[in-house]
């Protein structure tokens, strides 16, 4: 074992500050352009941005948002990943095109779709063609709302399965074969040991990814910005536009807290299985 | 059913369901791309699905009158900047925690993997009032400095796991040898570790060239390529620009991503599986 140095806490204090200073000091900042006025305290910006009707429409459409999408998405790739986690040809390059749109940003899985979905997209054209429609289907416009919605969800699920895939993936992977052997030596057919097992022993891997997903969902902009502007409002968007266009730093300092503490309780949750995780393997 | 003709059935449907997962992933990306080089007439044509005739002209337009060649200088300014900060204020912290074992390793660890969960990027909203005051807003330093609070976790965690694998022995038979501990790491645990970091590096890259919250709100003039299509495009009524002009931006923003993660292909399940866990 090494010696007891200060080496290892130097090492790690230059990063470790640099984090503290960007998560401290925006909170802060945020807390006081949200909660005083002329240097008081003072409620008025939050009545301010309670009283407005975009704020409880995007609060509603973000959660909604990440209840469709969120389920679809682990639903899908806890199929895909038990399909793929065995030997076949291709296997490589199917897991590379699963997760191609992990390198993708938001902005641009949002033109993509558009592509798709335009009046004169991919889908339209094909509809037509094969005689299903005779007229285009609009998914874009303010008269379209709930079409729109349908769009977001389908660019979102086509764009974050593939972090989903990898989380449960890579759970998949650390199950030991022996578990599954003894089973067979038991006369296990696949949906016991895939219920006995391989569910029961991948429950981290899919809290991780349940948790993981649903944080970033509350902080989802470019897609719906792309796809929707603001006739989806959503908590990030607002913020950026109350920021951008109003510039209203009280406002939208306070979707940024709103973001942050969905966050941050999201996250202790995550810490809070992870830690139970860890106590286990130490135990 | 005989066995034979049962295992044929099996596994014909097994392809069927994997081929339909790929061409659900491939179908818009070769959408986007082959719509991007489309003219126009052949887009507006309800009965031409694959187009015949093709231009660069749109993304001609996107890159040189519309500033996405501004907006790809100012990605890769960004980007590079955000690698070398987050690698000189990772890498020591990563290779501590690979290392050494000390008290409140496993707590550090864990806070790490915590403040990943902080919303930096919606963050930049109260961040933008000191960046004013610091004369940083509007600048590429602005942007990358924000982007390394983003993607330092990330590096921490994945450089402790590449400096992990490389055994503990190496470095001590060095240091057996007269190295010291900085000359052991600079000679022997560098060099092994060096395909990992440069897998990192690109990951690292990615994530800042898709980032685009931080960039819109910090940045006015000096634009980061998202940044720079979002102001163009956003909106449903479709913003300013014309549909084609949306697909060759797609384009434009989704290849470099894709060739360096192309590249990097062999760390990909793994990196993801070490940051997303």
């Amino acid at each position: 074992m090494e010696k007891k140095t200060l080496l290892p806490y130097l090492l790690i204090l230059p990063a470790f500050a640099y984090l503290m200073f960007f998560v401290g000091y925006p909170l802060v900042q945020a807390l006081y352009l949200a909660f005083t006025k002329n240097g008081a305290f003072s409620l008025e910006t939050l009545r301010r941005t309670v009283s407005d009707y975009y704020f409880w429409s995007a609060l509603k459409y973000t959660l909604a948002l990440a209840a469709v999408i969120v389920p679809i998405q682990l639903g899908l790739a806890i199929v895909l990943a038990l399909l793929v986690n065995k030997a076949f040809k291709g296997k490589d390059m199917v897991i590379y095109a699963l997760v191609i749109p992990l390198t993708i940003s938001d902005v641009a899985a949002g033109l993509i779709w558009y592509s798709m979905l335009s009046p004169y997209g991919f889908l339209n054209k094909v509809l037509m063609n094969i005689g299903l429609i005779s007229q285009p289907i609009y998914f874009f416009g303010y008269q379209y709302r709930s079409r729109e919605f349908l769009a977001i969800v389908l660019a979102e699920v086509w764009r974050a399965t593939s972090i989903v895939f990898v989380i449960i993936l890579a759970g998949l992977q650390m199950i030991s074969r022996e578990y599954l052997e003894a089973a067979e030596v038991f006369g296990a057919s696949y949906w016991t040991k895939l219920r006995r097992i391989v569910l029961p022993m991948l429950k981290p891997s899919i809290q991780s990814a349940l948790i993981i997903r649903t944080l970033f969902a509350m902080q989802i902009f470019g897609i719906v910005w792309i796809l929707a502007g603001r006739d989806i409002p959503v908590l990030a968007g607002e913020g950026f536009y109350q920021l951008t266009e109003i510039k209203d730093y009280g406002v939208a300092s306070v979707y940024a807290l709103i973001i942050a503490g969905l966050s941050i309780l999201l996250g202790a949750l995550y810490i809070k299985f992870l830690k139970a995780e860890y106590l286990e393997v130490s135990r | 059913m005989r066995d034979e003709t049962k295992y044929a059935l099996k596994k014909t449907a097994f392809y069927f369901v994997i081929f339909t997962a790929v061409a659900w992933i491939l179908i818009p990306i070769i959408v986007a791309f082959l719509y991007g080089f489309t003219t126009k007439t052949d887009y507006y044509n309800p009965d031409i699905i694959i187009p015949h005739s093709y231009t660069t002209k749109y993304v001609h337009t996107i890159l040189f009158t519309l500033g996405a060649w501004e907006g790809i200088k100012n990605s890769v300014i960004v980007a590079t900047l955000t690698i070398i900060i987050s690698f000189i204020l990772g890498i020591p912290a990563g290779y501590s925690i690979a290392k050494f074992i000390f008290p409140g390793r496993d707590m550090i660890k864990l806070s790490i993997v915590a403040l990943r969960m902080f919303p930096i990027p919606v963050m930049a909203i109260p961040l933008i009032v000191l960046y004013i005051r610091l004369h940083l807003a509007d600048t590429l330093l602005g942007v990358a400095l924000a982007h390394t609070a983003m993607t330092l976790p990330f590096v921490v965690l994945i450089t402790s796991n590449i400096f992990g694998s490389v055994s503990k022995e190496y470095e001590e038979a060095a240091m057996v040898f007269g190295l010291t501990r900085l000359g052991s790491f600079i000679k022997i645990t560098l060099p092994l570790a060096l395909p990992g970091l440069a897998a990192a590096a690109m990951f690292t890259f990615v994530m800042s060239w898709n980032e685009v919250f931080v960039a819109s709100v910090l940045t006015l003039n000096h634009r980061t390529l998202p940044a720079q299509i979002l102001s163009i495009m956003a909106g449903s009524s479709g913003g300013a620009a014309p549909d084609y002009y949306k697909f060759a931006a797609a384009f434009i923003m989704t290849l470099p991503a894709m060739l360096f993660i192309f590249f990097a292909r062999k760390y990909l399940v793994t990196m993801w599986g070490i940051t997303l866990k």
